[in-house]
């Protein structure tokens, strides 16, 4: 079997949670904001399988399929909160949602 | 019939309890039975206490009643303990039955004031503290005392209070007097400090042991009493409140301001005499104290408008009398003047009243003039006060008790001279301006007619006080007249004799000379303010004359004085300090604590995505941490 060496992978979790970082600090739709949050939980799980295969322990799947678990939670509350904020708001942006005075 | 003695102060207490507690909803009537009835009843039951220590003296000659431990601190333990010997005896019985006249007279003199029983709540108030202040074993109790009389004097003063004018005089009466008391409470902590204890028969007897005479403790000690008897007393320098007290109604300045309270200072020296014998500089700075007070308010008193404001000075000016007796170790002498001139100047006062009290609240005599066939039993009382205040000889109780200082003021061992010749100047100047007052009030044109007549309630006082004014008198006749010494012999039971230096001859001839200068002073008053009225007026229009009167109307010109020096300093620092710079502190912190708020509220901006940054900016720092170290 040919292994990929874990720098590769790593590297590949690294990006990816770049992406997913960028995309929750840039983008202002509110649906968006939870994707990107998603890619970066799955970059956050890659990392751990790549860990889990280089030193040929089973955790690294273990956690992972908690982070699936707990996306999926994640995402059933986040997508609820989504539909209530555009109840409420009547659009997806969240900065509309900055009625905060200090 | 002692052990009633307890009770002598309770009543006027219970008085002022049930006044204060139920004084509103009581109708007048009660009012005054309660008011006066207290301050009656302890007069009745001081009498038969004095009727019982004289016809059998307890032994030392002195009563010692204690009600309670007040408390007990470390060895420290006062008690609510009453001391009555001769000394406080004839104290509490003047206090009682003159404040009992003064009562009865003010429950028909405030009859349609709003304040009825609120001022005979402060009134009884006020008899219930002095009583205490007489009575006091020891020194705290007799300082509770001591500051009961000064809070009723300052809730009397301004007892009209809607008038700020008479706020003010309570609050200057209340200040001036209250650098005196501490004074006072600082020679309390040194005489504790240094021998222990605060009973004051059992401190007298350690300091005679224990502090060589003129040593530095008893002379700061005895000091530091005198700055309290100097300002309750409206001695110099602390005498500038008296003559604003006259804001107060004329009963209250009949009781407090002439006839009891003010003598308070007088009490203490006389009462811890033997500390102020340790202390010979002190009681040497009392007689000089004495003397100058007593000329400098007898000036003032000539030229005075305000019919109370000449009796107040008066005031201070007999009361200078006293401390020139006092300075010289004539006890008994200051203790006789006191018992005297509590008799006829209260009646002065309320004969005052009487008058004030017919003209609306007039004031001024020079308004008045002509009073003796509209007020005629005000009239004879006032003259026979005034010829006691005056010391006409013989006939009147003031005669005896000015002479016994004059006389003792020389021939004392302490006295000297100068000293006498203030007194007999002052005794010229007393005779002076009191004839002058009765001169321009009950003489010549009326001004103004009387509205309202005195009741009953008003003249008996008027009449009881005048007889005790004349035969006050005849219980202690000099050496040379008689040689009654009654009370003095009284007296001696609780304070030293003093012993003469000069022989009856010199007696004789001082007091020949005492009789022309009284006499001399009715006479120049009745020269210049009845028979050549124009003289005294154009005397005062010549410009010294302008300048010594105006000097002396205003007290010479104390009041200025601690304008300038005290008064206006002070207002100086308090309106440049108005932003309380040592708050800045305080502020400050206020302030940092607002300005990091404000900065850190700025971050709750409500922005999901700041604070995701703020999240991805505190892991990368804390990893950039964890990984550069």
């Amino acid at each position: 079997m040919i292994s990929i060496p874990m720098e590769y992978g790593l590297t590949l979790a690294g990006i990816l949670f770049a992406f997913g970082l960028a995309g929750v600090l840039m983008r202002r739709n509110v649906i968006f904001i939870l994707m990107s949050i998603e890619i970066m939980l799955n970059a956050a799980g890659l990392a751990f399988v790549v860990a889990g295969s280089k030193w040929h322990q089973a955790d690294g799947q273990i956690m992972f399929i908690f982070i699936l678990t707990m996306a999926a939670a994640e995402v059933s509350v986040g997508l609820a909160l989504v539909l209530r904020f555009y109840h409420r708001f009547k659009t997806l942006d969240a900065d509309e949602a900055s009625r905060m005075r200090g | 019939m002692l052990e009633l003695l307890w009770l002598i102060p309770c009543l006027p207490f219970a008085g002022f309890l049930v006044l204060a507690l139920a004084g509103k909803r009581l109708e007048g009537r009660a009012v005054a039975l309660v008011g006066v009835g207290s301050v009656a009843l302890s007069a009745i039951l001081s009498v038969m206490v004095a009727v019982d220590f004289m016809s059998a003296p307890p032994p030392g000659h002195f009563y010692t009643q204690t009600l309670w431990q007040w408390l007990d601190v470390a060895g420290f333990s006062p008690g609510i303990t009453f001391y009555l010997d001769a000394l406080s005896l004839v104290m509490m019985l003047v206090v009682t039955v003159v404040g009992f006249l003064i009562h009865l007279y003010s429950s028909e003199f405030m009859e349609e004031d709003e304040g009825y029983s609120r001022f005979f709540a402060y009134m009884n108030l006020f008899v219930g503290s002095m009583l205490v202040l007489l009575l006091a074993q020891n020194l705290l109790l007799f300082y509770l005392g001591w500051e009961g009389v000064g809070l009723c004097s300052y809730l009397l003063i301004g007892f009209w209070y809607k008038d700020p004018k008479n706020g003010y005089a309570a609050r200057k009466a209340f200040v001036v007097t209250r650098v005196g008391d501490a004074a006072m409470a600082v020679g309390l902590f040194l005489l504790y400090n240094n021998l222990g204890t605060l009973q004051i028969q059992e401190l007298m007897e350690k300091a005679h042991q224990s502090w060589s005479p003129g040593s530095l403790l008893p002379v700061a000690a005895a000091a530091l009493i005198l700055g309290g008897a100097v300002g309750k007393s409206a001695q110099l320098p602390l005498q500038t409140w008296l003559p604003d007290a006259m804001a107060g109604p004329t009963p209250v300045s009949a009781l407090i301001h002439a006839a009891t309270m003010v003598t308070a200072g007088v009490y203490i020296i006389a009462r811890t005499h033997i500390l102020f014998e340790l202390a010979p500089p002190v009681l040497a700075a009392v007689a000089v104290i004495g003397a100058l007070t007593l000329l400098l308010s007898g000036f003032s008193a000539i030229t005075q408008k305000d019919i109370k404001r000449v009796l107040a000075y008066s005031t201070i000016s007999q009361i200078g009398y006293m401390f020139l007796a006092l300075g010289v170790g004539a006890w008994s002498a200051a203790i006789f003047h006191f018992m005297t001139h509590a008799f006829f100047k209260a009646l002065l006062f309320l004969g005052a009243g009487v008058i004030i009290h017919g003209l609306h609240h007039e004031h001024d005599m020079f308004k008045m003039g002509g009073l003796r066939r509209q007020l005629p039993v005000t009239f004879w009382t006032f003259l026979i006060a005034s010829a006691s205040l005056s010391a006409i000889p013989l006939v009147t109780a003031g005669f005896f008790s000015k002479d016994q200082i004059l006389w003792l003021a020389w021939s004392s061992g302490r006295g000297s001279k100068w000293l006498w010749a203030a007194g007999i100047v002052g005794a010229l100047l007393t005779s002076l301006y009191t004839f002058r007052m009765v001169f321009i009030t009950f003489f010549g044109e009326a001004h103004s007619e009387v509205s309202k007549k005195p009741g009953t309630r008003m003249l008996i006082p008027l009449v009881v006080l005048a007889f005790l004014s004349v035969t006050g008198g005849y219980i202690e006749l000099p050496a040379i007249m008689g040689n009654v010494t009654i009370f003095s012999g009284f007296m001696h039971t609780a304070l030293p004799p003093v012993k003469p230096l000069s022989g009856e001859h010199m007696e004789w001839i001082l007091e020949i000379i005492a009789v022309v200068v009284s006499l001399g002073g009715v006479f120049f008053a009745w020269l210049f303010f009845l028979w050549m009225p124009g003289l005294s007026a154009r005397l005062a229009r010549t410009s010294p004359g302008m300048l010594l009167h105006r000097f002396w109307f205003s007290g010479w010109a104390f009041d200025w004085l601690y304008g300038v020096l005290l008064v206006r300093p002070f207002i100086w620092l308090a309106r440049i300090n108005k932003d309380d710079f040592i708050d800045l502190i305080y502020t400050g912190i206020a302030w940092y604590n607002q300005a990091m708020n404000s900065i850190l509220s700025l971050t709750q901006n409500g922005k999901v995505r700041f604070y995701a940054m703020g999240i991805a900016l505190g892991a990368i720092i804390t990893i950039a941490i964890a990984v550069l170290r």
